[in-house]
Parts: structure tokens; sequence; C-alpha cells
């Protein structure tokens, strides 16, 4: 009996202070040989199991190419998938090694929470679906509806502005999983169901009939989505960030999974630095200098991404909107690598 | 004789580190330092931890707006209250259905545990039947069972179930007319008031005439009479004015009256059939505990069936049935903790979800909550051993 506590102590605080060293998360990540990644628990379009059980969507396909522009090989990542309410404890724990799960970059989480924001993969805003038959054609007939919403979102805390200001009732009916909210939406116990509008757009497809609910166009929110993790790890900040730039700066210039190869003989010298042809800018984030060729070798540029995902052609159909990049209309914006 | 004055028998001497009392002692304080001490290792270790993740830590935040709304509460509260409002919100939500959850749930329990005794075959059945099912199946699928069963079988809002165009029913959760009534109903609650210590009187009364004269006196009529008699007079004289608060339908849901939504039914039902299920088999070992010589003794002695039960079988069942019957009240507090699930906004649901993730403050809002369930199961500990100690056999 005493020895079994003196082991479970001794675990206890050593479990405790293991967690103390995690500076170098690139270091663990090549040592242990992947990188753990933490995923919605399901929503199309951004992580979902595909029918051969791989995950797939546009988060998912961030950590791929972060695996790619450490391991030359977009498969060395490992899923898990966390609720509203896991996701910050999982990333601060350092369970996962970056959280990559249509997280809102607020302020608070910015600076209270020890997280470092990526970027902003995907610009959204909250939304409303309601029944057809309700007839209802805009938020501003919402006064005195019940909301299904899932907990520990800014969604929550939005609604509640949103139906502050302009004085309307309602009855916010919170759970912890999206299937649960879902599903009480579907039943009848709410008459409106709210999350980002991309949300929205992927829950419908996954209904039996879609064409019975319609997503109102009042938007009510700016909820920029991207990667976080964890601050005090400068390094980890740098990959993560430039990953997600280098997806961009692709596309900007033209290069796809399709012409790589054939762009390493681009005389473009702003191609030639993404490629690593000419200088070496991944070797100062502790990559490979065509960190950048193995990225768009492996999962394709931000375009690609947005376009075999969520894109018009998709069940999502999301036009590109904000989007876009800078020199279409849109505000995803690049910083030069050079 | 001299020798009986001095010590009967001296110790042989021995060192005093062999001497088992110190020894124990020694053994005891250097176990008790290794806990103090492992305790605070971890406290330091998780703060010194929380930090190193430029975490935000300390109990600020019960300070702040909440900044969220909350759809069932038994006090006043939206978004901009605080989160310490938003605590006692959950706190009052968790402790409302436990509390009607163990009323309901000792008396079906009690009716189900007689049921399996009973000479009837059928009904001894259907009641080992209930409580097989209910107690083999997870709390947790039976809580999803009654949510969707609520939800799914009950009308939407336009097709609600309305019986004396006041009482309405739909998927949205069971409306009642709320009774407003006027400043004079105070003469009506000092009525009741008056009524109740009347009638412990009257109890009182009637035991010591028994015991004096062996007549009975009718104490439950009389008390009913009391109950219910007095305030209904005092309410004729004062004249109170008594209004309902009808529910009415507008917009997309039922207003006014007393709502009860259906996350709140579901979790009602669920806890009380299961925990029933457990009560019935303690009620049942208490009463089969009874020897039945003790039933036949009481026969001979002349008893009715009714003082039979209330004066010889119960007392003695009860030492048997209390200590376990704890636990079950307890059982139930802690698995309300599962209303997260079924949205029903509880402790859990809005204090270790909604406010853990806003504030991120995990250690301190999981070490809050569990220090409020610790202290509810301790303060009902209490008082059930409190009343065990009352119910106990004194030997003699």
């Amino acid at each position: 009996m005493k020895n079994k506590i003196v082991t479970v102590a001794l675990s206890a605080t050593f479990g405790l202070m293991a967690s103390t060293a995690m500076a170098g998360t690139l270091e663990d990540v090549v040592a242990k040989g992947y990188i753990q990644c933490g995923v919605t628990t399901g929503v199309p379009g951004f992580a979902l199991p595909d029918e051969n059980n791989n995950w797939a969507g546009l988060d998912v396909d961030y950590c791929r190419a972060l695996s790619a522009a450490i391991f030359n090989d977009p498969d060395k990542v490992r899923y898990t998938p966390l609720n509203s309410t896991e996701r910050f404890a999982a990333l601060s724990s350092g369970e996962v090694d970056v959280l990559s799960r249509v997280t809102t970059w607020t302020m608070s989480r910015d600076t209270q929470l020890g997280f470092n924001f990526v970027g902003v993969m995907f610009y959204d805003g909250q939304g409303f679906m309601v029944r057809k038959e309700d007839g209802i054609s805009s938020a501003s007939e919402l006064s005195g509806a019940s909301v299904c919403i899932q907990t520990g979102t800014t969604t929550e805390l939005n609604a509640a502005d949103y139906f502050a200001a302009n004085g309307f009732e309602y009855n916010p009916i919170v759970f912890v999983e999206r299937d649960e909210v879902l599903k009480a939406y579907e039943d009848g116990r709410c008459d409106v169901f709210t999350t980002d509008a991309s949300g929205l757009a992927a829950n419908r497809s996954k209904f039996a009939d879609p064409s019975a609910h319609v997503i109102l166009d009042d938007i009510i929110s700016k909820e920029p989505l991207g990667p976080v993790v964890r601050q005090g790890d400068d390094t980890w900040f740098n990959i993560a960030r430039w990953t997600y730039f280098a997806l961009l700066n692709a596309e900007e210039l033209g290069v796809t999974s399709a012409n790589v190869d054939e762009m390493l003989g681009s005389d473009n010298p702003a191609i030639k630095r993404l490629l690593g042809v000419e200088g070496d800018f991944g070797s100062p984030m502790g990559l490979n200098k065509d960190w950048a060729y193995q990225i768009i070798k492996a999962v394709g540029n931000y375009g690609e991404i947005y376009e075999r995902h969520v894109g018009p052609n998709t069940p999502l159909g999301l036009e590109r909107g904000l989007n876009a990049l800078w020199t279409q209309g849109g505000i995803q914006y690049g910083p030069p690598i050079r | 004789m001299a020798d009986q004055d001095g010590p009967r028998r001296v110790a042989p001497k021995t060192a005093f580190f062999n001497d088992p009392k110190i020894r124990s002692i020694i053994y005891q304080l250097i176990v008790m330092g290794i806990i103090v001490a492992f305790v605070v290792a971890v406290a330091k270790n998780t703060a010194a931890n929380l930090a190193a993740q430029n975490k935000t830590t300390g109990f600020d935040f019960f300070v702040q707006p909440s900044g969220f709304d909350i759809f069932f509460t038994l006090i006043p509260y939206d978004r901009t209250s605080y989160y310490w409002e938003a605590f006692v919100v959950g706190l009052l939500n968790t402790l409302l259905v436990s509390v009607i959850g163990v009323f309901f749930a000792t008396i079906l329990g009690f009716i189900i545990g007689v049921a399996r005794l009973s000479s009837n075959w059928i009904i001894a059945k259907l009641a080992m039947i209930y409580v097989e099912m209910m107690r083999n199946i997870p709390l947790l699928l039976q809580l999803f069972f009654w949510y969707t069963a609520v939800l799914k079988t009950m009308p939407n809002v336009k097709g609600s179930f309305v019986w004396f165009e006041s009482i309405v029913l739909n998927n949205r959760g069971l409306y009642l007319p709320k009774p407003v009534p006027d400043d004079r109903f105070i003469w009506v609650v000092g009525a009741i008031t008056i009524a109740l210590i009347g009638t412990f009187t009257l109890k009182y009364w009637a035991r010591k005439r028994l015991e004096k004269t062996g007549q009975r006196f009718p104490v439950f009529w009389s008390s009913v009479g009391l109950i219910i008699g007095l305030p209904a007079i005092v309410w004729l004289l004062s004249g109170t004015n008594l209004t309902f608060d009808i529910p009415t339908r507008q917009g997309f849901n039922y207003k006014g009256g007393v709502g009860l939504p259906p996350e709140f039914m579901a979790l009602l039902l669920g806890l009380v059939l299961y925990t029933a299920a457990f009560i019935a088999e303690i009620v049942r070992s208490g009463i089969v505990s009874v020897d039945k010589g003790q039933t036949e003794a009481a026969q001979s002695l002349g008893l009715k069936d009714g003082d039979r039960l209330r004066l010889v079988i119960i007392p003695q069942a009860m030492r048997v049935i209390v200590p376990p019957l704890t636990s079950q009240f307890l059982n139930l507090t802690k698995n309300s903790s599962l209303a997260a699930a079924i949205g029903y906004p509880d402790l859990v649901s809005v204090f270790m979800q909604t406010t853990l993730n806003q504030t991120g403050r995990a250690v301190e809002v999981v070490f809050i909550t569990m220090s409020v369930y610790l202290t509810l199961s301790l303060l009902t500990s209490a008082y059930m051993n409190w009343y065990n100690s009352r119910v106990a056999m004194v030997e003699r």
C-alpha cells in the first residue's frame, strides 16, 4: 500500500515537472518523428476523416504543410480531435504541438492563455441558420428565439452581445459537443443554430435535407480563425507562421503543386527565394533550404487548399471573399520572403 | 501485602526507539511529513508550470463581467453579470435538481422497494424488472434517452398541447401558470406557519396523552385539517387577491408563467428513475433484515397493521436503510453533473465548461468546482449521520 502511494506520488510529481521543459517544440517533434496536431471533432471542409479514414480539410492541410516543411513528408502528423472546452488545455499541457482547430483569434486568448496565434487561415464571421418553414429572412426577426450554441466559444459571447445590443430576448441552449448542438437543433429544441458562417455551411451539408434550412445573410462578428502555438517558443512560432506565409506567397507567385518542379527553373527571383533555389531561408529556422518547395509539392498553395476543401466546387460552396489574396480583393497577405 | 502498593510489574528497560508507542508516533510523523511535502511540492510545481506557460492566474476573474447568457436561472442574471453570479446560478441549478431529485427518488424508491416484497406476483416481478433495468444501464445513456424522448415526442411550439388554456406543453418545456398574490398574502403565509407549529404541538400532546391514558387521538386528519383549513380561512377573511400569470405565445415561444425547460425535466426524470432503483434495493434489504419474529411479536401484542409497521418494523429497518441511503443521495447530487451533456445549465456546465473556457483559468475553476461537490457531499453526510444516530438502535 505504502509502495503504491509513493509510486503514484513520484509519477505525479515527475509528470508535472516534465511539462516544465517544453521550450524546444521543434526538437521534441523531430525526436519523436511526428507532429501532434489538435483538430476539431469533425467539421466538414476544415477537419473530418474522409472515406479512407484519413483526416482531411483546411485545418488538416495546414498541419500537413507543417509536416512537409519539417520532415519532407506531409503524413508525419497525428491528429487529436478536441472539443471547444478541451482545446486550450490540450495545447498548454503539451498534449498537442499545434492547435489547428477553427479557433478565433481574440485578445484575451492571445494575452492571457499563454498562446500565440500564427495567422488567419480563414476569415470568418458568425451567422445564423434557421428552418425554412419558419419564414425568417433576417436576424432582426429573431427576438425571443431559442438558440443552440456550442459552449466555450466566442459564438456564445457574440450571441449575448448581439441580442443585448438589439434589445432582443433569447434562450441560449448550450452543449459541449458540436454534434449535440446540431441534434438539438434538428430535433426542434431551438429555432436557430449559430456558429461561424463557414461552420453553418459545413454542418448544413451534413443534414438529411440541407434545403430545409436557410443561412441568414447577417454576419454579427469578426471571426479570424487560425492555428495556435504555445507562447515562449519563438523557433516553433516562426516555423508555424512562415509555413502559413509560404502558402500565401506560393499562390501569389503562381506556384502550385502541379508546376512547382517547373518553377524550380523560374527566372523570377521571388520564386527562386521561395523554393530555396536562391539563398537559404530554411536553416535559420532549423529547417532545410527547400522547406517551402516541400510544402507546395505536398499540399499545394493556399488557393489550392481552399478550393479543395471549402471552395465553390465543394459541398460547402464558400466564395473566396475576404480570403482571396490582397491582389484579388481579399485580405490574405503574405510578407515577402527575402 | 506491601508489594501490592508498588508497581505490579515493571516494564523491562528498552531503548526509546524500540518502544512500540514511540515508534508508531515517529512513523506517523514521517508519513505526515512526506504527505505535506508532497502537497507543497505539487502546489509549487503547478504554480511554477502555469507561470512557465505564460498563463494569467488567480481568482480575480470572479469580479469580471461574464459576457454570456444563461437561459434557466433562479436569480436575475444577464451578460453584464459577474462570473461569481454565473457561479451562483450554476450552483443553485445543481441544488435545485438535486433536492427535487432526492425527494422524488426517495418516494419512488420506497414504493418500488415495498412493491418488490409484495405478495402479488405481477407487482413483485414488475418491480424487479424495473430495478434490474434501471440500475444496469449507464446513467448517461438514460439521460440521452430521456432528453431525446422528451424532444421527439413533444410537439413543436405551433402544435403545443394546451390544457385549461393555461398549462402548455411542447418541446420547449412545460409552462405552468404562476400565482401572483398581492400584499395581503403575508397573512396566509403566517397562517401556514402557525398551522405547522400547531401540528407539531398536537403530535407531542397526543403522544403524551397516549402514554398517560392509552387513548388515541386522530393526529393525521386533524393535522390535515389544520394545515389546509387555517390558511384557507385566513385567505378568505383577509380577502387576498390571487391572480395568475398565464403563459401566452409571443413570437417563437411561450412567455410568462413558470417555464420548466426539457433539459431540466429530462435530467430530473433520469436521475430520479435511476437512483430510485438503488433506493428500492436498499429499502428491500432494510425490511427483509427485520426478523419475522418481530412482526409476529407485534401481532401478538395486538398492534394494528399500521402501528406494527410504524412502531416496530420501520424503526428497525431504518437502521439498515439510512447509511446506504446517504450514499445514494450523494450519488444523485454528484450524478447531476452529467447535466452538461444535455444542456442543463448546472454548476459543471456553467462554471466548469463555459467559465473555464472564457477565462482559461483551468486549475482555479476545477479546484473550486471540486470543493463545491465535496462540501455538498460532506454536508449531506453530516445531516444523514445525525439522522442515523437518532434512528440507530440504542444498545442496552
